[in-house]
């Protein structure tokens, strides 16, 4: 699995590193995180808000820094229900 | 290409009829709490007056009329009354907000001709969530899915500009005559400078890259309706998250006036920023650009000011130029704009902040 957290280095976007972060290491996924700080990188995704969370390329988040249990849930799709 | 400007996914109404069922009694504890909490915040706000005139004169037994009581009275009354009127605010304002989104800003204004999509941008500028920070994916966002260059400035130099913050803390400080003359003053210049923009043709002085990043892609995150709970956590989580950010400007703008307002003579203003001083105007909007603050810190400053005889026009220009025309911004819009696109969005927004002091000037 391969997790982009797209942003250009605000204090938001390190935030929402560090929670994805905590969320692979909970939810023990096989996941590489990638830190995507270029703006014309960025744009590829076409997000027009950042901080945001792109999972095997598909953006789930914008705008935010997402929760923990929010990010585990999109990580292993069984817990949603639980969620 | 699909813009998102959809109903959004197939299952928004299996969502809603879930939300119904499972959220009327949640629906009616939030707002019972909501209730309570406004009723509370209204007792304490009723009580700052006489708790400022207690600390002042009984608890530090200040002599009535010398400077220090009239600058601690002014601190201990404004700090807390500034900071609740922000908290509720910023609360209301960003459960508005959970309602728009720039995605949906933008399904709006795309393919709006101009003039009637500068109104509407610079009214969309007011209640779209927008972080200067986001201001460059936003305006690729935005030209890339055919909103015109002039229709997207006016909805870039709104959003600053005219913010909650600026209007309540207006509102709070000098009544709604002041808050409704800024409000439309800044969304006039916000119209107009967008229009101009676009009449002279700056599409080339945009960076060529961007218009070449609207290639494959996915239209972003899928469209939830948010419950009522879901939308109390978003004014909550604005309330922590911009007063806590923006509280110390609060605290520093305040002081500044208290000290203003304790110690400089009345009138002082009038011969430096008065009515009379016909330099005052273009000299504010120069102090005011590289000036960054936020609303939040600047009124107090501002109503200080007004108290001492500087000229409403003159003060509104100042105010405009310090939270509408910032300099981080313009770097930041650097990566996306060439110089000459960024020096016509100054100068024309420029030209209509002196505009609209020199007008206030004279009218009143």
């Amino acid at each position: 699995m391969k997790i982009a957290i797209l942003g250009t280095g605000c204090a938001k976007c390190r935030q929402a590193v560090e929670v994805v972060r905590q969320a692979v290491e909970q939810a023990g996924v096989d996941a590489t995180i990638d830190k995507v700080e270029e703006i014309q990188e960025i744009m590829k995704f076409k997000v027009m808000r950042t901080p945001a969370v792109a999972i095997d390329g598909k953006v789930m988040i914008s705008g935010r820094v997402p929760t923990v249990a929010e990010v585990k849930s999109l990580l292993v799709p069984a817990e949603r229900e639980i969620v | 290409m699909n813009d998102g400007c959809g109903k959004g996914p197939a299952s928004a109404g299996e969502t809603v009829a879930a939300t119904i069922r499972s959220g009327a009694k949640e629906t009616a504890r939030t707002f019972g709490t909501g209730l309570m909490a406004l009723g509370i915040w209204w007792l304490v706000y009723q009580g700052l007056d006489p708790f400022a005139k207690w600390v002042t004169f009984s608890l530090l037994t200040l002599p009535p009329g010398s400077h220090l009581a009239s600058a601690v009275g002014f601190f201990v009354f404004d700090a807390p009354k500034v900071l609740m009127l922000l908290v509720l605010v910023v609360f209301a304002v960003g459960v508005v907000r959970s309602y728009f989104t720039p995605e949906r800003a933008r399904c709006i204004l795309a393919g709006k001709r101009e003039s009637a999509g500068n109104i509407l941008a610079a009214l969309l500028g007011i209640v779209t969530p927008f972080c200067s920070c986001s201001a460059v994916p936003l305006f690729i966002g935005f030209v890339t899915s055919g909103v015109p260059l002039g229709v997207t400035f006016s909805f870039l130099i709104s959003a600053p500009m005219v913010n909650e913050i600026a209007l309540v803390l207006l509102y709070g400080l000098f009544g709604w005559k002041i808050a409704a003359i800024y409000a439309g003053t800044g969304l006039s210049i916000a119209m107009v400078s967008g229009w101009v923009i676009g009449r002279m043709g700056m599409e080339k002085h945009v960076e060529a890259w961007v218009y070449a990043a609207s290639g494959d892609g996915n239209e972003g995150e899928a469209e939830i309706r948010p419950t009522w709970r879901e939308r109390v956590d978003y004014g909550l989580d604005a309330v922590r998250d911009i007063v806590g950010k923006v509280w110390p400007y609060v605290l520093a703008g305040i002081a500044v006036g208290a000290a203003i307002h304790g110690y400089v003579p009345e009138n002082f203003m009038a011969g430096i920023m008065g009515a009379g001083a016909w330099w005052s105007v273009p000299l504010a909007v120069l102090i005011g650009i590289p000036m960054y603050s936020n609303a939040a810190g600047i009124i107090p400053v501002v109503q200080a000011l007004l108290g001492k005889g500087a000229a409403l026009g003159t003060v509104l220009a100042f105010m405009m130029s310090v939270i509408g025309l910032s300099l981080p911004e313009m770097i930041i819009l650097r990566k996306v704009l060439k110089v000459r696109l960024i020096a016509a969005f100054a100068g024309v927004v420029g030209a209509g902040i002196l505009i609209v002091g020199y007008l206030f000037n004279a009218l009143l």
